[in-house]
């Protein structure tokens, strides 16, 4: 099922959006009041709220030019080593303008 | 919480910036943060943006990386069950990572403190559609945002999110099959798909591979 981005094609995208963001806020406390979240769907959440990002970078990563590989390589070591997502996605982003201005 | 806000209103402008080149009108982008208000799935969800987009990979994505709202809202069952349903569940409609972190770190002090959840989240709602309309607005402005590598601010982000996280061999491991299976449906299934499969084939690993001790942290995401 395709909605198209017209003005009300957006408008219903950003409800959904909407609507499932709360479910996500509301239904820890709601399942909680009838029975408790068991270790196995923690871990469950824990390790897919992860690797849904990386299931978005890796093909990214295949079908972007060189600079979008740089910059993606240079976010990754720069939020390795200093641990701090800001200044790691400006030098991911200086990287890319340097490599496409370079060559 | 003023640094984290101010950390925000940067994601925010990022965000901004980023919906403006996919296409997104300055109207809807801003309302899409008012709404949603849950930065790293609405990047995401610019990755899926088109002409056409849709609907249940959309519906999955935002599912699986606002799922840690879950794991949130349990860890605050306890302090908030006393609590009337309606309060209960306005204070709810601003919980985010930085307001839980403290309210949770607060409850283990024994401090019961839910004016941060609304407080802090209502600071921080603010700050989130705040910095989108500087994005939004600095964004028009641009003339070739490729040429200053502001196409990747998107790949930039969400890569810095899932590195920020907590890192163990469950957690790679996870990353491997995810970056695998999202290749192959990329390559071979309908566009979109992949992004489904990845975090699934994530998921599954956390399934079966349980860390030893119960993990009293959730994914460690930063604020937004």
């Amino acid at each position: 099922m395709t909605i198209e981005t017209t003005t009300t094609g957006v408008l219903v995208l950003i409800l959904i959006m909407t609507l499932v963001t709360l479910a996500t806020r509301f239904g820890g406390v709601f399942i909680m009041s009838f029975v408790r979240i068991s270790p196995r769907i923690e871990s469950f959440i824990n390790t897919m709220a992860s690797s849904v990002l990386i299931a978005i970078i890796v093909p990214m990563a295949f079908e972007g030019d060189a600079g979008a590989l740089a910059a993606l390589s240079v976010t990754a070591v720069a939020m390795l080593v200093l641990k701090k997502p800001l200044p790691a996605i400006a030098a991911g982003v200086f990287a890319a303008a340097a490599v496409r201005y370079l060559f | 919480m003023l640094p984290i806000s101010l950390f925000v209103v940067a994601f925010g402008a990022a965000f901004g910036l980023a919906a403006v080149q996919k296409g997104l009108a300055p109207l809807d982008t801003i309302l899409m943060s008012t709404l949603v208000f849950a930065g790293a799935s609405q990047f995401a969800t610019l990755d899926m943006w088109g002409a056409e987009v849709s609907v249940i990979p959309v519906m999955v994505v935002v599912f699986a990386i606002n799922s840690r709202h879950l794991l949130m809202g349990a860890s605050l069952y306890p302090m908030l069950k006393d609590v009337a349903p309606a309060k209960r569940y306005s204070l709810l409609l601003v919980l985010t990572d930085a307001n839980w972190a403290i309210a949770a770190q607060d409850y283990q002090r024994g401090n019961r403190n839910l004016e941060v959840i609304l407080g802090g989240g209502l600071v921080l709602w603010l700050a989130w559609i705040l910095g989108t309309w500087l994005g939004v607005y600095f964004g028009g402005l641009l003339q070739n945002p490729k040429n200053l590598g502001l196409d990747m601010v998107l790949g930039c982000f969400l890569l810095a999110m899932a590195l920020g996280g907590k890192k163990s061999p469950r957690i790679l491991v996870a990353w491997v099959l995810a970056a695998l299976a999202s290749l192959a449906a990329w390559k071979w299934l309908p566009a979109n798909t992949h992004v489904v499969a990845g975090a699934l084939a994530g998921g599954v690993v956390g399934f079966f591979w349980l860390e030893k001790k119960p993990g009293k942290e959730t994914a460690g995401e930063t604020p937004t």
